[in-house]
């Protein structure tokens, strides 16, 4: 993990860049997040039926990976996806993925 | 020259007209002419009169998307806006090779209505995703798929007329045909 990592993990992104709550094909919440730490924060807002969609396409990962560019977290997206984690168990699940990146950014 | 409020005011002959063109823009002006009784020269001026005030926008094809062997889904977006930018994100919107059509409307709240054509949902997700959602402004988006097509047509002049005042208009032509002679 490098310096450049870190500093994507912490920064706030433009809205280009920033990600974008749908529940469906086209339907967006309204809801987004410009940052990792905003990310954690709308995790546990937004509907759990936008959580499932996201994850089951993949969203989160490419996300991280794309624009965040954090392997690491990315990975971690990725194993949560093969889970089928669904529900309230999903919304906790990548929180605490999430949140955990954010805490320990250079780990 | 008459006009209202601006408006090229038109009468029966020129609806006519539209009417007969709008079926089919390729008749001649002699077709139209012996259609409604009347000199292919009226036909001209009138149509030429019509072009000029721009009533007569432009002759296109209208072309069948399954027929030319382009798959394609059709999308009506609906994208509720901060009523200070509704008219830019619509201006955004008009700009993008996706929509085919943006209309502004005030419900509840105010509302840019548009057409999205896609390849795929995938694709159309992705445009509104990445070109709709972070335009400022746009608070949330509700799009649906459209499955079936059950009607389409482009604006006809005839289109909102009850039947009485199509059949006054009929009349309206018919007795000046009689007058004439």
């Amino acid at each position: 993990m490098n310096v450049e990592t870190n500093s994507k993990i912490l920064t706030t992104l433009t809205r280009e860049k920033a990600f974008y709550f749908f529940t469906s094909i086209g339907n967006y919440t309204g809801m987004n997040a410009l940052s990792l730490k905003e990310f954690v924060e709308k995790i546990g807002e937004v509907s759990v039926k936008s959580l499932e969609f996201h994850l089951c396409r993949g969203d989160f990962e490419k996300w991280v990976s794309d624009v965040l560019q954090d392997n690491d977290l990315a990975s971690e997206m990725r194993k949560l996806q093969k889970l089928n984690l669904t529900g309230d168990d999903l919304r906790s699940q990548l929180s605490l993925v999430a949140s955990r990146r954010l805490r320990n950014p250079t780990v | 020259m008459k006009f209202r409020n601006d408006v090229l005011a038109l009468d029966d002959v020129d609806l006519r007209i539209l009417g007969v063109l709008q079926e089919d823009a390729r008749r001649t002006y002699t077709d139209i002419g012996k259609h409604l009784g009347m000199a292919h020269s009226t036909i001209y001026d009138r149509i030429k009169r019509l072009e000029k005030y721009g009533v007569i926008r432009k002759y296109t094809t209208i072309v069948d998307p399954e027929k030319a062997g382009a798959k394609r889904i059709v999308a009506l977006m609906t994208v509720y806006t901060d009523p200070k930018d509704s008219e830019t994100v619509a201006e955004k919107l008009c700009k993008a090779p996706e929509v085919l059509e943006v209309y502004t409307s005030i419900s509840e709240e105010l509302l840019v209505m548009a057409k999205v054509v896609a390849e795929d949902q995938e694709r159309l997700h992705a445009f509104i995703a990445n070109s709709v959602a972070p335009l400022s402004g746009v608070l949330r988006i509700r799009t649906s798929v459209i499955t079936k097509k059950f009607k389409e047509t482009s604006f006809s002049i005839f289109n909102g007329l009850t039947k009485s005042t199509l059949k006054k208009q009929t009349r309206n032509i018919g007795e000046r045909k009689k007058n004439e002679r």
